[in-house]
């Protein structure tokens, strides 16, 4: 199916890389898209790596297989790198990597023999800054739409606020911070 | 009618159906990967959502023995379970159905143990098969949800009375989130209608026995009016089907058949895998291969007619099953199919597999290996594993 997108998420258990996944394909769904979105389950622990998919696509997606070439995968702890490959499938033409990492793309691209574009960016710092914790999955959500425009930046926003004020409706600093988060991430990758 | 697009994932398809039922009982026990059904179901009782009334319990056991004391009593009665759920229900199931009670059970599919494992397969309900249960397999939230709602409808028939599962593949679909499109309550209310039911035990005026010892004299004549409720099943599934489709616009069959018209290849499989084939069918199609699909649906009642009918013009066919019967030969819905055929005086070249046992990924290069493997099929081709590490 020629419309459809297929993006991996690796990040450690507590992170949020599932409810970004999720958050992303809710937003995607809103937007008139068909999707799929799913982790991939094992034994689940904080602090244990975790990869959850997306698809998104035009028309009905009828494959129920997991994902083996996403053209977007998002790294939420760079550490993971050390241990997993996290280029797995990704086509250097086209593919993108984006990793949450406060270190120089350079220091990351050295980690990896893969060639194609790799986009980095401190979205733990970000969050810390904005929501006042370093949990960096939304920010990550800011900055895979940043590199793939895979949906409208002004729809993320709009759906997640939505999503969050019914989560959080007695704390709306973490609403704000959250929203903050995406936008500053999507606009600092926007850049690169 | 206006329909509202929602982001879910099978459990919330399952309990999203259960709301807009709203049935007068649940019973129900947690079990992975079915857990989210009852839990999320457990949340509009406390919200207020859902008139039903919650019955936790200690065991799966226990679960379907309130399911039965409140259907008995003549409460339209709904659970959820998985894998050795299912198991543990199994001497319970036997007596609902003989007892004619119409419950609706949600099963997410999960391989039963040992070793022990929490994935995708269908050996729990296809270790249920003989319970006389109706049994239908979702390939998705959308169609988990909409045959949930049919369900209901089925089984409380006066021609049925049977009870019904209806299932979704373990963490395929119970947790992969798609697009699903809801109805509104109100037709969905309007659509089930009040469970009136037959007989119930609280009912003073008229008094009668549930559970009664049937020795030599009638037990035979119990399983055949069985039998008969099975048989008139598949014209009330058709009739529950096409009236489904003209109020909501979504149409069901006992079977869907995919590009099966013009098929000289042709592969039959339930659930979830059916997706996955439809996308290699397309790139077989593409490449000059006329394949096809045959998804079944309604496994219990089994719609010998229709298959038969549909795998009778193709060159070779191709089965998968995703349980085992450990016979040294197929698996169970490749067995049934073989038996369709015989009835019906067609011999045809099949090559029947195992695949996806305790969740085993299927892709779609996997599913292209079995159409193109069909070319030499033969008949009577042993069965084999697909994707095992051998």
């Amino acid at each position: 199916m020629k419309s459809m997108k297929e993006i991996r998420w690796h990040g450690r258990g507590g992170q949020g890389a599932k409810t970004a996944a999720m958050l992303i394909g809710e937003a995607a769904i809103n937007a008139g898209k068909f999707v799929q979105a799913f982790p991939e389950y094992g034994p689940e622990r904080m602090g244990a790596p975790v990869a959850c998919y997306d698809r998104i696509a035009d028309e009905e997606i009828t494959i129920h297989s997991p994902v083996l070439h996403p053209s977007a995968v998002v790294v939420l702890d760079e550490t993971l790198m050390d241990s997993i490959d996290v280029t797995k499938g990704l086509p250097e033409k086209d593919g993108v990597l984006i990793v949450n990492t406060p270190f120089a793309k350079e220091e990351v691209t050295k980690k990896i023999t893969w060639k194609g574009k790799v986009v980095v960016i401190d979205a733990s710092k970000i969050a810390q800054e904005t929501i006042g914790k370093p949990i960096p999955n939304t920010p990550m959500m800011g900055a895979l739409v940043g590199a793939t425009k895979i949906i409208d930046i002004e729809h993320l926003i709009e759906d997640t606020k939505t999503k969050l004020e019914k989560k959080f409706r007695s704390k709306p600093e973490i609403i704000d911070g959250n929203l903050k988060a995406i936008r500053a991430a999507y606009e600092e990758v926007s850049k690169q | 009618m206006e329909k509202t697009i929602l982001a879910r994932t099978g459990n919330e398809a399952m309990a999203e159906a259960m709301r807009q039922i709203n049935p007068d009982v649940c019973a129900a026990y947690p079990i992975t990967p079915a857990t989210e059904i009852m839990q999320i179901f457990s949340g509009f009782v406390s919200d207020g959502l859902v008139k039903t009334k919650l019955i936790t319990v200690e065991s799966e056991h226990s679960a379907m023995s309130a399911c039965l004391g409140s259907a008995a009593a003549g409460a339209r009665t709904m659970t959820a379970t998985s894998s050795q759920g299912l198991a543990l229900m199994h001497e319970i199931l036997f007596i609902v159905s003989a007892l004619r009670l119409p419950i609706v059970l949600a099963d997410v599919n999960r391989a039963l143990s040992g070793p022990i494992n929490i994935h995708c397969d269908h050996s729990d309900t296809m270790a249920e098969r003989d319970t006389g249960w109706i049994q239908i397999y979702a390939e998705n939230s959308q169609e988990a949800y909409d045959l949930l709602i049919q369900a209901v409808r089925i089984g409380e028939h006066r021609d049925v009375l049977l009870p019904v599962c209806v299932s979704t593949d373990g963490f395929i679909i119970s947790h992969g989130m798609e697009r699903l499109e809801t109805y509104p309550d109100a037709e969905v209310q309007k659509f089930v209608g009040e469970y009136k039911p037959v007989y119930n035990i609280l009912d003073v005026d008229n008094p009668i026995t549930v559970g009664s010892l049937v020795l030599t004299d009638y037990y035979l004549e119990h399983k055949r009016a069985q039998h008969e409720a099975m048989k008139n099943s598949l014209r009330v599934m058709s009739e529950v089907f096409s009236e489904f489709g003209k109020t909501f616009g979504r149409t069901y069959d006992f079977c869907e058949k995919y590009r099966c018209d013009d098929a000289e290849y042709i592969l039959v499989c339930l659930s979830s895998t059916a997706g996955t084939a439809k996308a290699a069918i397309e790139e077989l199609r593409n490449q000059g291969m006329k394949a096809g699909l045959l998804k079944i649906r309604a496994f219990r009642p089994f719609p010998a007619e229709q298959i038969t009918n549909t795998l009778k013009n193709a060159k070779a066919i191709a089965v998968l099953d995703r349980s085992e019967s450990l016979s040294t030969r197929s698996g169970p819905v490749a067995t049934e199919i073989k038996a369709a055929l015989y009835d019906a005086c067609v011999n045809k070249p099949m090559q029947t597999y195992i695949y996806g046992l305790g969740g085993r990924e299927i892709y779609i290069e996997d599913i292209k290996k079995v159409f193109n493997n069909l070319k030499d099929a033969k008949c009577g081709g042993q069965v084999e594993y697909l994707g095992v590490k051998e």
